[in-house]
């Protein structure tokens, strides 16, 4: 029942952001798994799916996917809410948890390195596919379990992060550390995701235009477990590395897609993702107008 | 590891957050002591601008496309928050003041850059440098706010509420 619930919910918030009538032109960093050190603008919400394709290695290969809602709370703080969800094939089809995820902004200026806080929770079963970060020991034979049995398992993870990202002729470059603790008892888990990215061209035209080089971004991103707090390491762990391109249409639509390969042999071999978000300007101002009324 | 242990680690990013916001309620109390006029403080940001900032020339000054693509860039990003017209809107200043319209390219540019992120201007060094310098073209060929030829308000020892100089943010 809740998970027909969550998909009318969803439903409703997809359908209510296409009929908004204000849109922004996005200038969204084209990453899946890293994070650089711009957040939503204040008041602004975009609205997010994301898909992967994964095979898999003595099983069924998984189409995973999320939902995410991301505003700009503050210009130095940004929350987003996540629902994640799975079809293995053959198997079945699976709503697989929640995330809500929180970063913040430290320095009020822009440096040369830039450092953002990262803070999410997540309440997840064992069947989750989505791979939105690597971390610990997890390896491609993981998800072999059939969904019937991994969904019994239920995670309540913390995850932190430390997201240090610069800008420097047009290429952004990220690394973000990552620390997650199951709230059971489990060993600190830890991953890393490192990113570079630029755009097609960095003056922009003079001219409206949706093929425009520089609405383009494209780049790399790596990123992998490193083990748990007792066997810290590259030792049965999964990495990948993946292009990554972003496409920043004038009317506030962003599309994404990335070709991942795993780069060892406890990695899926291939993994394919795609995005479409569209972001919303003024949100805030529109919900906060229909509880204080017309000014 | 233990809940304790957990929230032991976490005590510090909360401590964190908490410091961030209870500095901003602090900046904004101060603003509300200061005695500075309204106009100093909302643009004052720009003038932090360190000097080596203000002395950078624009390299797009002579491009002939960089206003029409800075006017492009200005609505996309920037109209939302300082209006169609750069005259300000609910959340940000106008842009045609003479505090704007009289400061040096490259304090503009550096706003742009740093944002006022504790005031609700993101930073803006996502926007590589030349379509930051194309903005900064369009803003400083808007010029001043055209005056309007109005007859004074019969009232006028009480000055007017909506002078772009004199809104707080």
């Amino acid at each position: 029942m809740f998970i027909y619930r969550g998909l009318l919910l969803v439903s409703f918030l997809v359908l209510a952001t296409l009929s908004l009538p204000h849109s922004a032109e996005a200038q969204e960093n084209p990453y899946f798994v890293a994070y650089d050190h711009y957040l939503e603008e204040p008041g602004n919400l975009e609205v997010e799916y994301y898909s992967t394709f994964g095979t898999q290695r003595g099983g069924n290969d998984f189409h995973a996917y999320w939902m995410e809602f991301e505003y700009g709370a503050t210009a130095w703080w940004t929350t987003e809410f996540y629902l994640d969800g799975q079809t293995t094939f053959g198997n079945s089809t699976i709503f697989t948890g929640i995330r809500w995820e929180n970063r913040f902004r430290p320095l009020k200026r822009e440096h040369f390195i830039n450092p953002i806080l990262y803070v999410e929770y997540e309440r997840k079963n064992g069947a989750d596919k989505i791979l939105k970060e690597g971390e610990g020991h997890d390896v491609e034979a993981d998800f072999l379990t059939p969904n019937s049995v991994a969904r019994q398992e239920i995670i309540n993870e913390m995850e932190l992060k430390l997201i240090l990202s610069s800008t420097f002729k047009g290429w952004n470059f990220t690394q973000n550390t990552l620390a997650a603790k199951s709230l059971s008892n489990e060993p600190w888990e830890f991953g890393y995701a490192l990113g570079a990215s630029r755009p097609l061209a960095l003056k922009a035209s003079a001219k409206r235009c949706a093929l425009c080089p520089q609405n383009f971004i494209a780049g790399i991103e790596m990123y992998g477990g490193l083990g748990d707090r007792y066997h810290f390491g590259l030792r049965d762990t999964s990495h990948y590395a993946a292009p990554v391109l972003g496409w920043n249409l004038p009317s506030g639509w962003t599309l994404r897609i990335s070709p991942g390969f795993g780069l060892n042999d406890n990695s899926h071999q291939f993994l394919l993702r795609w995005g479409v978000s569209r972001e919303i300007s003024g949100f805030g101002s529109m919900v906060g107008r229909l509880f204080r009324g017309r000014e | 590891m233990s809940a304790r242990t957990f929230g032991i680690l976490l005590l510090p990013l909360l401590i964190g957050v908490c410091f961030l916001s209870t500095g901003e309620t602090r900046q904004s109390a101060n603003f509300a002591s200061e005695t500075e006029s309204q106009a100093d403080t909302e643009y004052s940001e720009i003038r932090k601008a360190p000097e080596k900032a203000r002395a950078k020339r624009n390299p797009l000054e002579k491009d002939p496309d960089a206003v029409a693509a800075g006017r492009i860039l200005f609505q996309q990003r920037c109209a939302e928050c300082h209006g169609d017209n750069a005259e300000g809107g609910k959340k940000g200043p106008s842009l045609r003041a003479a505090e704007i319209q009289n400061a040096e390219p490259g304090a503009i540019f550096w706003i742009l850059t740093n944002g006022v992120v504790r005031k609700g201007m993101p930073v803006w060094s996502k926007l590589p440098e030349p379509q930051r310098w194309q903005l900064v073209s369009f803003i400083k060929s808007l010029g001043p706010t055209p005056v309007r030829a109005e007859a004074p308000p019969a009232n006028a020892s009480h000055p007017p509420a909506k002078d772009s100089t004199s809104r707080l943010r």
